[in-house]
């Protein structure tokens, strides 16, 4: 430590810090279930970033569960897999339940044999990096922490940006959420067995399973699990439980002490981070030939028993909340993901896709916006060192020039500044409008 | 925006933007912690004082709120009992002599909330702290009823007869100083409940221990500097109540930590500059409303390091 940090902690001079919202983990030791497949799913063509998969069937059809429907049709995109048995009803276009887009859908009408295609199950040690990232992509396999990235795109960093720490984010620092919490405790052998995959392709020198100290149960397993193997280059760590802990750069400074220059990438730093349901997915699909079509998500909040399920993608949230014994009174909002990042929905029909971890059914808050009063409390947590009541002021005025030089673009939306706020002003709201103007600006020009 | 679900068994939803919760911050719940805070020294007042004092503040508190109900309705914009008036009103009857004739109290705390903080857009908006702002008004307007302070009056205590402040004379004992049982402004007096309703707003984060400590602390050191008695110059006149409770104003003070603790060491060096030099005796309140001044400025300068940020520092916004 330089005299000069020295000097700033004495004084607290840092204001990085974050929230700490109510946990609300009600389904911390509910066992992952899986339960009665629905009738029916609604299957997005756009369940990753990037570019929409490319049909492959057309009405009538019959499928087999994991039988690929959609290819990818470009660098960033990724294919979609059936994820029940039965015929293709419906080819529609509908609203994504994430982006709110019109996208293309396949509605498939279970015929009650859930029905797979044909899985063989590999040694991993015997495949070459090449197979193992083909397998990958084959898989469907996206990022499960929120952001849906195609897996494999991150498999394959540049030659001259090698890749020496993989980090498995375990942090799940949002309210509500634990599906990665009983992954970790259930499943620890998927996770480490897919981490030690993901080394092996990175070429890595070690890799850190990050967890939030206020998860001694995961933290525990995962201990006496990698005691147990004996792996010298897999560390856990434990993290300080706050939100946004899971952000991946907050993480990397975290536990490596280093950030991520602006504009930059992990990579720039020599680091991959992937979300453990990721990497029990990488798994998956290089050991087990598995396609991804399903995942575990936390059906939570106001339903008479919150549950963590096994779910298939393109699952309604009403079958999953049916399954959960219903909505309880009050429960007047539905969001796909955590209270922090998650997205409102229009109706309990949509379905859930690859990135939704958590179906969630709370109490809408409505408060009224006041005028900003200077408390700084936004800045106090903004995790990224920025100044959220600039980007309120500027964009209120319409000034957007400003926003660039307040470093706007660093800003990854996690809504502590939001949270806090005594004047319950929508700072999110604000930033995402000065995005958009930035963006139209530089596309302007 | 509200949907019906098709499936019907199912309430309507509401559909709304992440963040979808909220802390349990809000002005309200700020500014009655600080008045909270503020009442120790208050009735600290009404015991060494006597209860006209309490007449004072219920004079300040109702032109106060009326005050900003009329600015408000001539605005054409909403009146809320943020309690912001409240604070105001309090601080304001601090900084007035014990005998200050109603009518001041109460063109003052009509100054406090009219210019001081709702001709620059109501609360948030102001430059000045606005309990200063009024105190500034009456102080230049009134200036012969600003002289004449009596020594702590209550019936329960001696007769008062009126005396020069400590700061005038320049002496007083330090544990009468202390606990407040001396002549001066209401809030001069009491250093001990000043520093309990401090300890309040620490404890509760409203305000940052820096401000009062760097505060404090720099007017300590350039008295001793300048060979005065460090002690006597911390516990007479405004300094704790300034610190604590003025200083401290989140609206009218630096944004950044960093800021904050630049706004401090500047009063404090400009107290002790206008105590010796400007033939004022108390320049507490002076000195706040220069630094409020030169507070857009300092944001400008000191903001915190964005994640991430390349550069060795983070210039100036233009
Ligand atoms: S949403 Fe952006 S500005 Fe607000 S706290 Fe998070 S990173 Fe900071
Ligand atoms: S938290 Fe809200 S009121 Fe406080 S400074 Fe930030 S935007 Fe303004």
């Amino acid at each position: 430590m330089t005299m000069k940090t020295r000097i700033c902690d004495l004084l607290k001079m840092k204001d990085t810090v974050g929230v700490h919202p109510p946990q609300q983990k009600m389904t911390a030791g509910a066992v992952i279930e899986s339960t009665q497949l629905p009738d029916i799913v609604t299957l997005m063509m756009k369940q990753h970033s990037g570019a929409p998969a490319k049909l492959l069937v057309k009405q009538g059809d019959v499928v087999k569960t994991g039988q690929l429907i959609a290819e990818a049709t470009a660098f960033i995109s990724a294919p979609v897999h059936a994820t029940l048995s039965g015929e293709v009803k419906r080819i529609s276009s509908v609203v994504h339940p994430l982006t709110g887009e019109l996208t293309t859908a396949v509605t498939i009408v279970s015929d009650g044999a859930d029905d797979w295609v044909e899985t063989v199950m590999v040694d991993p040690d015997g495949l070459s990096r090449e197979e193992i990232i083909a397998r990958v992509q084959r898989a469907g396999v996206v990022g499960l922490g929120g952001g849906g990235f195609p897996t494999y795109i991150k498999l394959q960093p540049p030659a001259d940006k090698p890749i020496h720490t993989v980090i498995a984010n375990g942090a799940e620092c949002e309210p509500y959420i634990t599906a990665d919490t009983r992954l970790m405790i259930e499943n620890p052998e998927r996770v480490v067995a897919g981490l030690q995959i993901v080394m092996r392709v990175m070429k890595a020198e070690q890799a850190y399973i990050a967890i939030e100290e206020n998860k001694p149960e995961a933290i525990a397993r995962l201990r006496a699990y990698l005691a147990q193997l004996d792996l010298p280059h897999v560390h856990l760590f434990v993290l300080k439980a706050c939100y946004p802990m899971g952000e991946a750069a907050v993480l990397i400074r975290e536990v490596l002490g280093v950030e991520v220059p602006e504009g930059g990438r992990a990579r720039d730093v020599g680091v991959l981070v992937q979300n453990v349901g990721t990497i029990a997915a990488i798994y998956d699909a290089v050991a087990c030939g598995k396609p991804l079509v399903e995942r575990v998500m936390t059906i939570t909040g106001m339903v008479a028993k919150p549950k963590n399920l096994l779910v298939r993608f393109g699952t309604t949230a009403s079958h999953l909340i049916a399954l959960c014994g219903g909505v309880k009174p009050g429960g007047d909002e539905l969001l796909f993901g955590g209270p922090m990042l998650g997205i409102a929905q229009l109706s309990y029909d949509s379905p859930v896709t690859k990135s939704v971890n958590c179906v969630l059914v709370k109490q809408s808050i409505m408060k009224e916006e006041r005028n900003c009063v200077r408390c700084a409390r936004c800045i106090t947590v903004c995790p990224m060192g920025l100044m959220p009541l600039m980007f309120y002021n500027y964009v209120r005025k319409t000034i957007y020039d400003r926003l660039a030089e307040y470093r706007l673009e660093t800003c990854m939306e996690c809504g502590s500044c939001a949270y806090v706020c005594p004047a319950k002003i929508p700072l999110v709201s604000y930033i995402r409008i000065g995005k958009d103007e930035l963006w139209k600006q530089t596309t302007d020009k | 925006m509200k949907s019906e679900s098709p499936t019907g068994h199912q309430p309507p939803l509401v559909l709304s933007s992440a963040p979808h919760l909220k802390g349990r911050t809000s002005i309200e719940r700020d500014m009655y912690i600080v008045t909270g805070a503020l009442l120790l020294p208050f009735f600290g007042a009404v015991y060494f004082f006597g209860l006209y004092v309490l007449l004072m503040l219920v004079t300040a508190l109702i032109t106060a709120v009326f005050s900003e109900y009329i600015c408000k309705m001539m605005r054409k914009k909403v009146f809320r009992m943020d309690g912001s008036a409240v604070v105001t009103a309090i601080l304001f009857t601090l900084t007035l002599p014990p005998r200050t004739p109603l009518w001041i109290v109460a063109v003052g705390a009509f100054f406090a909330i009219a210019i001081g903080k709702e001709v620059f857009g109501g609360l948030g908006q102001n430059i000045f702290n606005p309990a200063l702002a009024g105190r500034a008004v009456v102080g230049v307007s009134f200036p012969v009823h600003f002289t004449e302070y009596i020594a702590p009056t209550a019936p329960w205590l001696v007769d008062g007869v009126t005396t020069a402040t400590p700061l005038a004379v320049g002496a007083a004992p330090y544990w009468n100083l202390f606990i407040g049982n001396v002549a001066g402004s209401l809030g001069e007096t009491s250093a001990l409940l000043i520093l309990i309703g401090g300890i309040i707003l620490i404890a509760t984060g409203l305000i940052k221990w820096q401000v009062p400590l760097f505060f404090i602390g720099s007017v300590a050191l350039l008295s001793l500097l300048l060979g005065q008695d460090p002690l006597f110059h911390i516990l007479a006149g405004g300094l704790m109540l300034g610190a604590f409770f003025m200083a401290t104003d989140y609206v009218t003070t630096p944004l950044t930590t960093k800021g904050k603790i630049i706004f401090a060491i500047g009063a404090g060096i400009l107290v002790v500059l206008i105590r010796l030099f400007a033939h004022m005796p108390e320049g507490v309140a002076y000195a706040i409303l220069l630094m409020n001044a030169v507070t857009p400025l300092i944001d400008r300068y000191i903001r915190p390091r964005p994640y991430g940020y390349q550069g060795r520092k983070m210039g100036a916004i233009r």
